[in-house]
């Protein structure tokens, strides 16, 4: 490895791409970032002078859906160089060393730029029973201790890294917990989704080239940029919720007129992300474009918040169908009987006064 | 029955001042109005239409009623919390927390006679008994946590400062589907409550004959006069 680190840019042309291409590139994701026009100039002025910042990208419990993501990126350069060529310091999947030397790159990069370099994270970290997952013989749970201590920030890619995911669903078998229940004290950015989308992820990278400094983040820690809105206020759909034209069943007229699809358990209204923005695939489409209702990917425990296909959550202890609703109805009866029979009871003392002749019991008897 | 109602065992006791009964009706008509939109917000009817969107805002209306509600809800309930400081001594706060051994003793014995029906001890409060008290309490916090839920699901939509300083709550109950979900469920709180509430009102009208029900409308009580005398510790002389 080279002292003198060649710059981002360098790395750009070197892999064959023209200044053109660089360009658009840095404008796409000034847009992305929604900066001002201004932005792109100062990403491409960044990106010419800063050296790459070294990246240590952990795998822990996951499914490397946002591996997948990142790769499959609208622009090439985001996967090429941001990847390829920044990133690869040391990512067990996509790495070319493996065992001792893949560790022995870990170390190297940990001790030559200890406080420099980025931590990103995907996967959640067992905490019940460590042996859940180990890497090298050693559990997720020191690693990721260990990594973040020179870390200069954490990135935590993905549901399983920012909430836990489905690992960390109800029971929780393995003690699953996300990054920022593990480490105390270091920034921590939660890209949320189950993937996050990949511009998305890419965009969060690029903030931290050219700025320096972590986003803006919302309360729970997500990029202000991609997470301020919900699904629910960009989704195109959004008129026919305002008009209250709701799909009553995914084979219906109103379906298929591509109504709101509130009713079939759409977790738009309570999700934040980009979905309706940028899309997926390169901005073809997003889940509610497809015709199926937001399951709410990027929320914290979207998993245990189920049935998916429904807007009420199950009522734990009343059987999968009870919704608060259902349980709601059944005190309304109850108390209602309690009214009927107490009302009974009242008028059948009430009577016995009166046919003991006192009715003026409260005045004959006062005294508590 | 005329007979009863005699100066001598009736005195004509101003329980409730007119703010508190403003305060009671228009919380009154904002819950109604709350739960109403609210249900329908939750569970909207199923509307078959081949309308275009564009020719409709019915859904956006009923929200609307909801968000404005809301805020004559939330300040009405400021209000009240105000007036417990400065009101007359049947809407002072300290009817609502049970602090005074006195206030739990009573408590036990509206518990005996009214609910469980076990004596015929008069009960000999003129304000609220310490049990309604201490269930109006509960509601209060309720309210509380139904404007706090409320304003957070809101704030997301909103661009003004106020809905924005409620924000927070949406992060410490770990998102948006949380929140809805305590905001939905305390609904039936709201419900269940009202049910009762005009219930027992009925039922002490009926019982203490001491014009409870039009109470909240005109403030008068009317109280036996001769058992209030009875009782040593009554602070209403």
């Amino acid at each position: 490895m080279i002292d003198k680190k060649p710059t981002v840019y360098e790395e750009v042309l070197a892999a064959g791409y023209s200044r053109r291409d660089f360009l658009k590139f840095c404008g796409t994701m000034a847009a992305m970032l929604g900066l001002s026009a201004s932005g792109a100039s100062q990403i491409a002025k960044a990106l010419e002078t800063k050296s790459r910042i070294p990246v240590l990208w952990m795998h822990f419990q996951e499914c490397t859906c946002c591996s997948e993501s990142f790769i499959r990126s609208s622009h090439p350069i985001v996967a090429d160089i941001l990847l390829d060529k920044i990133s690869l310091d040391y990512t067990e999947t996509l790495m070319a060393a493996s065992g001792h030397q893949a560790e022995k790159s870990l170390h190297d990069t940990m001790e030559k730029y200890h406080g420099q370099y980025l931590m990103m994270v995907e996967g959640s970290i067992p905490t019940g029973d460590e042996a859940y997952c180990c890497i090298g013989g050693r559990s997720a749970y020191d690693i990721v201790n260990e990594v973040a201590d020179g870390a200069k920030a954490i990135v935590a890619w993905g549901n399983c890294a920012s909430a836990g995911c489905v690992q960390a669903a109800s029971p929780n078998p393995t003690g699953a917990r996300p990054v920022h229940k593990v480490i105390k004290g270091k920034p921590i950015i939660n890209v949320q989704g189950c993937p996050p989308i990949a511009e998305v992820m890419a965009g969060v990278i690029v903030h931290l080239l050219t700025f320096d400094r972590i986003p803006q983040l919302d309360g729970l820690g997500r990029p202000m940029a991609f997470y301020s809105r919900r699904v629910h206020d960009t989704c195109y759909r959004r008129p026919n919720y305002d008009a209250g034209l709701f799909v009553e069943s995914f084979d219906d007229e109103n379906a298929k007129r591509g109504y709101c699809l509130y009713k079939m358990g759409c977790r738009g209204p309570n999700t934040y992300n980009s979905c309706g923005v940028i899309k997926w695939n390169n901005g073809v489409s997003y889940p509610i474009q497809s015709g199926h209702p937001c399951i709410g990917c990027s929320e914290a425990s979207f998993w245990d918040n189920g049935p998916f296909y429904k807007h009420l959550q199950s009522f734990p202890g009343f059987g999968i169908e009870s919704t608060a609703d259902t349980i709601g109805v059944g005190l309304g009866i109850a108390t209602g009987a309690g009214i009927v029979a107490h009302a009974i009871s009242t008028n059948i003392r009430k009577r016995k006064h009166t046919n003991k002749g006192e009715v003026k019991a409260d005045i004959e008897n006062p005294k508590i | 029955m005329e007979t009863l109602v005699s100066e001598e065992l009736v005195r004509k006791v101003y329980v409730w001042e007119l703010p508190v009964r403003l305060y009671h009706w228009v919380n009154a008509l904002c819950i109604v109005a709350l739960c109403i939109t609210g249900f329908i917000i939750g569970r909207p009817p199923a509307l078959q239409s081949a309308a275009e969107a564009s020719f409709s805002y019915w859904f956006g209306t009923v929200r609307f009623i909801h968000f404005v509600a809301a805020f004559l809800f939330f300040f009405n309930f400021v209000f009240r919390i105000y007036w417990g400081f400065v009101g007359n001594r049947y809407a002072r706060w300290n009817n609502f927390i049970p602090l005074k051994k006195r206030q739990w003793n009573e408590f036990v014995s509206v518990l005996k006679v009214d609910i469980l029906q076990l004596s015929d001890k008069p009960i000999l409060s003129i304000g609220h008994n310490t049990l309604a008290s201490l269930t109006y309490f509960i509601t209060f916090l309720a309210f509380i946590l139904q404007s706090l839920t409320g304003f957070g699901l809101y704030a997301a939509m909103s661009t003004s400062w106020f809905p924005d300083l409620f924000s927070w709550i949406v992060p410490l109950l770990g998102g948006d589907f949380m929140t809805r979900q305590i905001h939905h469920i305390l609904m039936w709180f709201f419900i269940l409550f009202g049910l009762v509430h005009v219930y027992l009102v009925f039922y002490h009208d009926y019982i203490e004959r001491n014009g409870m029900t039009s109470s909240m409308i005109g403030g008068w009580k009317f109280i036996d006069a001769e058992a209030h005398k009875a009782k040593p510790d009554d602070k209403t002389k």
